[in-house]
């Protein structure tokens, strides 16, 4: 019952135990249970980063020595920051609850609406590029890499991922600039390689692989293992001996079984893509949100830091569930 | 991704890995003897076993943690990683004695960015400070960071996923529900908050690793007590009349050990990457202590990239060459301190 609201829903699968007319039902009780669950959780959300905000010393509107206190407060009492607590959460959760954010106290009169509608769209092109990249170049050299079982490639990619699946991404991220930048300039100049930026379509290579090769290195091991494990399953040895070639027992067999367990991974990658892409934004200069955000802590932009917690955890949130109902979909013996 | 991504997959298969191997039944005799070996359950001394033959040998008995240590000693990567890792915890331990000079000294403010020599083998900083004394006493500060936060997540993390794994249903519930909240929240995001709530320092980033980090070791505890719970050992205990924390204390929780020693090989790099990535963006470490990410911070000014890349080189190394010790360390442990389990 635990553990609804993570991947350790799933119970373990049980085969022929259930038939599968009642699987849809409960996979809608399944989805309802955890979309219930998920009020209170944004709820506990909100409020642990509102009291953390509040208790953080020092007014948003107090940055600079010749501001006379009077002003700070009539900033506090523009804003509602003189109100009681309780009533300003009650207050900024009925705004939220409309979408409405609140003007960011930094950058007025810029809304956190706009900030987020501006630099949203480049975290989330960034995140979804290097998952991309992540999933099809990670499952691909497992797969590759366990049917050809000790070959050279299976070193090689073996090695690859042993290589990348611990490196932090801005670590990953300053290592290729070092590379292109620094130590190959030629082949980094000619291909348009720079140590910042976003605005042309090769400014988002480099970013991408930093992002993306600890969960490329994850995918490619798991998948491997994964691989490996049902080439050795005894269907696999009767599709063998009623003659199959070794290409259809793969796509017929291996493939569809294999990957089935790897899609879990999928939801703690999105995890690890948006706080990467915290970091990696700061290391290539990309104006994502971020980097933002890093700026708005700094400055105590109370409105923007409550939206960006909010967005990340909603956006978490729905991509879990997604990656556990396109489980149930496509293993027909997970039961929820 | 390893780095803050809470379900790591290393975690959950560690947490399978167990099931099968601390039961305490000795093996019987018509197994090979390698085989018999592995089965021996810690703790047991002598294990007197009928040859085939019949008449009675006595070997001497090989522990659990010895038969590890041949493992992990086999597994090349392991050697490495534990190299990695006990080259970098005595940096840490001796930084005043390896350093040739304090960690805010300057050298010589006029050959500030000088680059690698003899007398300075990693060159100097900015502010004509040795990089490499700051670069030992920078792995003091992660060393402390990565131990101490542990040291917090384990106080909390398992008494929690005890007491919601042994006793189940209403505490289980409540534990586990507060869990989960804390658990949607991205990690890096919390610790940054509390960071900023606190202010910037060594004691504040640990605390805010450890007060956040607990929720995946509950997790873990949890699931090994859940499947503890139903051996047929811990049943004789409670029928014997064991107390609910004898029962923890003698049964569970030494027969969660392993699951509990690799997570906390994979905890600690990840405290690491935590600290270096909050002294990075400037909410960290405060300067003139030295810390890894602020020194990734002054290298990777635009301005000194190019030209002085030795600044930027060796904190980028050195935190990457951690947490591959760590990594390499934490999967060789996995695998020689469960025998059952084969991953390709």
């Amino acid at each position: 019952m635990a553990g609804s609201l993570g991947a350790g829903a799933l119970v373990a699968p049980a085969i022929g135990e259930d038939s599968r007319e009642e699987a849809g039902p409960r996979m809608m009780r399944f989805a309802m249970n955890r979309i219930f669950w998920f009020i209170p959780t944004i709820l506990v959300m909100a409020a642990f980063t509102f009291l953390i905000m509040h208790a953080t010393p020092g007014s948003p509107f107090d940055v600079s020595d010749k501001q006379r206190p009077e002003d700070i407060r009539r900033l506090e009492a523009l804003y509602g920051l003189d109100k009681p607590l309780p009533e300003q959460f009650v207050l900024y959760l009925w705004n939220a609850a409309h979408l409405d954010f609140g003007i960011s106290y930094h950058a007025r009169p810029q809304t956190v609406n706009e900030i987020i509608g501006r630099t949203f769209p480049i975290s989330l092109h960034l995140g979804a590029m290097a998952t991309l990249f992540a999933v099809v170049v990670g499952m691909t050299l497992g797969v590759l890499a366990a049917v050809n079982q000790n070959g050279w490639l299976d070193y090689t990619s073996v090695t690859m991922a042993v290589l990348f699946y611990s490196m932090p991404s801005f670590v990953m991220g300053f290592l290729l600039i070092l590379l292109f930048v620094v130590w190959l300039p030629d082949i980094g100049v000619n291909l348009g390689f720079r140590v910042g930026g976003w605005d042309r379509p090769i400014d988002w290579i480099l970013p991408t692989i930093a992002l993306g090769a600890a969960p490329l290195a994850t995918l490619a091991r798991y998948t491997r293992s994964s691989m490996i494990e049902v080439i050795r399953s005894d269907f696999v040895r009767t599709a063998r001996a009623k003659g199959l070639t070794e290409e259809g027992v793969v796509s017929k067999h291996v493939l569809k079984n294999a990957l089935i367990p790897v899609v879990t991974l999928i939801g703690p990658i999105f995890a690890a893509v948006a706080t990467g892409s915290f970091f990696v934004e700061q290391v290539f200069n990309i104006p994502g949100m971020g980097k933002f955000f890093v700026t708005s802590m700094q400055v105590k932009d109370q409105p923007m830091i409550l939206a960006v917690v909010l967005l990340y955890g909603v956006f978490l949130a729905i991509m879990n569930l997604l990656v556990d109902l396109t489980y149930g979909v496509i293993d027909p013996r997970i039961r929820y | 991704m390893a780095q803050s991504h809470r379900q790591s997959q290393p975690l959950d298969s560690a947490n399978l890995a167990l099931r099968n191997t601390d039961t305490a039944v000795p093996a019987p005799p018509w197994q090979a003897e390698d085989q018999i070996e592995d089965a021996v359950a810690p703790g047991q001394r002598d294990t007197p076993t009928v040859g085939l033959g019949g008449e009675l040998t006595t070997r001497k008995q090989r522990s659990l943690w010895t038969d590890a240590w041949r493992r992990l000693r086999r597994n090349k990567l392991a050697v490495v990683g534990l190299f990695l890792v006990a080259a970098f915890s005595l940096i840490a331990i001796f930084a005043p004695a390896i350093a040739p000079y304090g960690q805010a000294e300057v050298v010589d403010f006029r050959l500030a960015r000088d680059a690698p020599s003899w007398t300075w083998p990693m060159g100097l900083d900015a502010n004509g400070r040795d990089m490499f004394s700051r670069m030992a006493y920078g792995a003091r500060v992660s060393l402390v960071v990565g131990v101490l936060a542990q040291a917090i997540v384990l106080l909390i993390g398992v008494p929690i996923g005890a007491l919601a794994g042994y006793f189940g249903g209403a505490t289980d519930n409540v534990l586990m529900r507060l869990v989960d909240v804390i658990y949607a929240i991205p990690q890096l995001l919390i610790v940054l908050l509390f960071v900023n709530w606190w202010g910037p320092g060594l004691f504040n980033i640990f605390l805010a690793i450890g007060l956040v980090g607990w929720v995946t070791e509950a997790r873990l505890v949890r699931g090994q007590f859940l499947s503890l719970r139903e051996q047929e050992y811990v049943s004789a205990a409670q029928v014997a009349g064991a107390s609910g924390t004898y029962i923890i204390r003698k049964h569970m929780l030494p027969n969660s050990l392993t699951p509990i020693i690799v997570a906390l090989t994979f905890g600690i790099p990840t405290a690491i990457f935590i600290e270096a990535a909050l002294s990075y963006v400037g909410v960290g470490i405060r300067p003139p202590q030295a810390s890894w990410g602020q020194m990734v911070a002054e290298g990777s000014n635009p301005g000194y990239i190019e030209t002085d890349p030795h600044m930027l080189l060796f904190p980028v190394l050195a935190i990457g060459l951690t947490m591959l010790g760590f990594s390499f360390l934490g999967d060789g442990l996995r695998d020689a301190l469960d025998p059952k389990g084969s991953r390709d």
